[in-house]
């Protein structure tokens, strides 16, 4: 099967300090790729680099459209960049107010991605909106409501229907499930889990969280200090961690 | 006229740089060409914009109407058709049908425009996109790529509080199928008139330090959605001193026990109809 993403030797650097190094790797279609490590690890670098969100220093990232054309993303024009970013891709911020227009309702916020893509049909823009509410749990009758009013953990749910509502073919995610409590993690993470089977959606995941990676992702990327120290099917690396970082890592979950 | 200025206030090296922006403006219609904004004697927010595109344009033959919300009479339009006479010498009249150059904050006269008329607008802000995002440099991106889908957001925002596209002035609009653009804080009642209008169209924002343009006969179309299609303001009343039932109507406040009246906000327009219905 054919890759969906091809990295290769991408490095990003912030002056003389490291952000990531020479990662290489594949995503495929409907697949979904969990990076894991501690704070600072670059973790998120080569996640908004991928994005085509920061300029890589070297190395290069292939993505494969709809039409099975590949597409060098440092080659990209700003105005395709964001073709992409509306019409393919999506982003889900670990804050979900960076990722949330906070000043107009919540079907606003569903349906705009549908607006910039051409649909111009109230009533319809409302009904999926409203579709998109119940799939994340989200009672319906708080469309007209502001974001605001919102818990953490619906603001969250609100920012994934807002991205998934396109129906994109890869999805970037930074730390979704960051700063909610567990319980609210779990209905999220069991939310995702079914969306992106549902959709068949390919998908990057950060996070820090080693119960985040075993539920959801099939394979699994350890960093360390900007490079990848270990990769591979994410229940080889949880159960028999090679790397003594992971191993570390793996060691240090608590268990109650 | 007062010898000690030039003709019409600015000198001759300010008018050409506007002159230039002017025409840039007209070559791609809808498009914000910055200008360097000069200070002139009112303030900010009173036509500063407006009037620097009137002097650019003015020559000696040129007729000048001044209007304010429609009317001939009021503080603006008499103290910026007054600054053109005593610097320019031109001819002013309140007659629409008269005048060369019109100078116009907020309305579009009732009058149909003509061929050999410009109208040049008062504008505030010249982004229609500012209240929904802040950053300058986001918003010329979103023109340069014609990126302009939260202008919808707004518009549904409206229909989902209001139950109907409650924005009622300076409605946005879509100019030659290209450039989102603010056509002032007119009523959105005379969004059509901007369509395909045989006069050209001049907007200047003094603060903001942007030009742009409307050529005679460009498309100009107002957004909607499919299922809620754009709409002008009607009236159930009829003009309480012309009788026109087809103008835009002010609502004015008679008395101190609320009684009520409508009459033409074109003062020009109501004059001639009342004369015409007497006559």
């Amino acid at each position: 099967m054919n890759a969906l993403l091809q990295v290769r030797k991408l490095s990003r650097h912030y002056g003389q300090r490291i952000g990531c190094q020479d990662v290489s790797f594949d995503l495929h279609p409907g697949e979904l790729l969990c990076i894991v490590g501690e704070s600072g690890s670059g973790k998120s670098t080569l996640l908004n680099t991928m994005a085509a969100q920061l300029a890589p220093s070297a190395g290069s990232i292939r993505y494969r459209q709809k039409n099975d054309a590949w597409l060098e993303l440092d080659a990209l024009s700003e105005a395709d960049r964001r073709r992409l970013a509306r019409e393919e891709w999506g982003f889900v911020t670990q804050n979900p107010r960076d990722g949330l227009r906070l000043n107009v309702s919540a079907g606003a916020n569903v349906a705009e991605r549908l607006m910039a893509l051409g649909m111009r049909d109230y009533g319809r823009l409302r009904e999926i909106a409203s579709s998109w509410l119940a799939r994340v749990e989200i009672d319906p009758l708080r469309i007209d409501d502001a974001p605001t009013s919102f818990s953490g953990g619906m603001q969250q749910r609100l920012q994934i229907a807002r991205t998934l509502v396109t129906q994109p073919r890869l999805v970037f995610m930074d730390e979704p499930t960051a700063g909610l409590d567990v319980s609210v993690q779990a209905r999220i993470l069991d939310l995702l889990r079914r969306l992106v089977n549902e959709l068949g959606l390919a998908a990057v995941m950060v996070t820090h969280d080693l119960a985040v990676a075993r539920l959801l992702a099939a394979r699994t990327m350890v960093m360390q200090g900007g490079c990848v120290v270990e990769t591979g099917l994410t229940d080889q690396i949880l159960d028999d961690p090679q790397h003594p970082y992971t191993q570390l890592l793996v060691s240090s979950v608590l268990t109650t | 006229m007062t010898p000690t200025y030039n003709f019409a206030f600015l000198d001759e090296n300010t008018k050409r740089m506007l002159r230039r922006a002017l025409l840039k403006a007209v070559a791609i219609p809808g498009y914000q060409v910055p200008f360097g904004s000069r200070e002139m004697p009112l303030p900010y927010g009173w036509g500063t914009g407006g009037i620097q595109v009137t002097a650019a344009l003015l020559g000696p033959d040129d007729v000048l109407k001044v209007i304010d919300q429609g009317a001939d009479d009021t503080t603006n339009a008499v103290n910026i058709r007054r600054f053109f006479a005593r610097t320019a010498g031109v001819a002013t009249t309140e007659r629409t049908a008269e005048a060369s150059v019109i100078q116009t904050r907020h309305r579009i006269p009732e009058t149909p425009l003509r061929e050999d008329q410009i109208l040049v607008f008062q504008v505030p802000e010249p982004e229609p996109l500012r209240t929904l995002e802040p950053r300058e440099a986001e918003t010329r991106t979103m023109h340069a790529l014609a990126d302009y889908g939260l202008m919808h957001v707004k518009l549904y925002e409206d229909i989902a509080q209001y139950g109907h596209i409650a924005t009622s002035y300076d409605y946005p609009v879509l100019v030659d199928g290209r450039f989102l653009t603010s056509p002032s804080p007119i009523p959105k009642f005379d969004n059509p008139k901007l369509d395909h209008s045989p006069a050209l169209m001049l907007f200047g924002a003094g603060r903001e330090k942007r030009l742009y343009a409307i050529p005679p006969y460009t498309q100009v179309e107002s957004l909607a959605f499919d299922d809620h299609p754009f709409e002008i303001q009607r009236w159930e009343h009829q003009c309480a001193l012309c009788g026109s039932g087809e103008s835009y109507l002010d609502e004015v406040v008679v008395d101190d026990c609320g009684t009520r009246m409508f009459v033409c906000s074109d003062t020009d327009y109501c004059g001639e109809h009342l004369a015409e219905a007497v006559a």
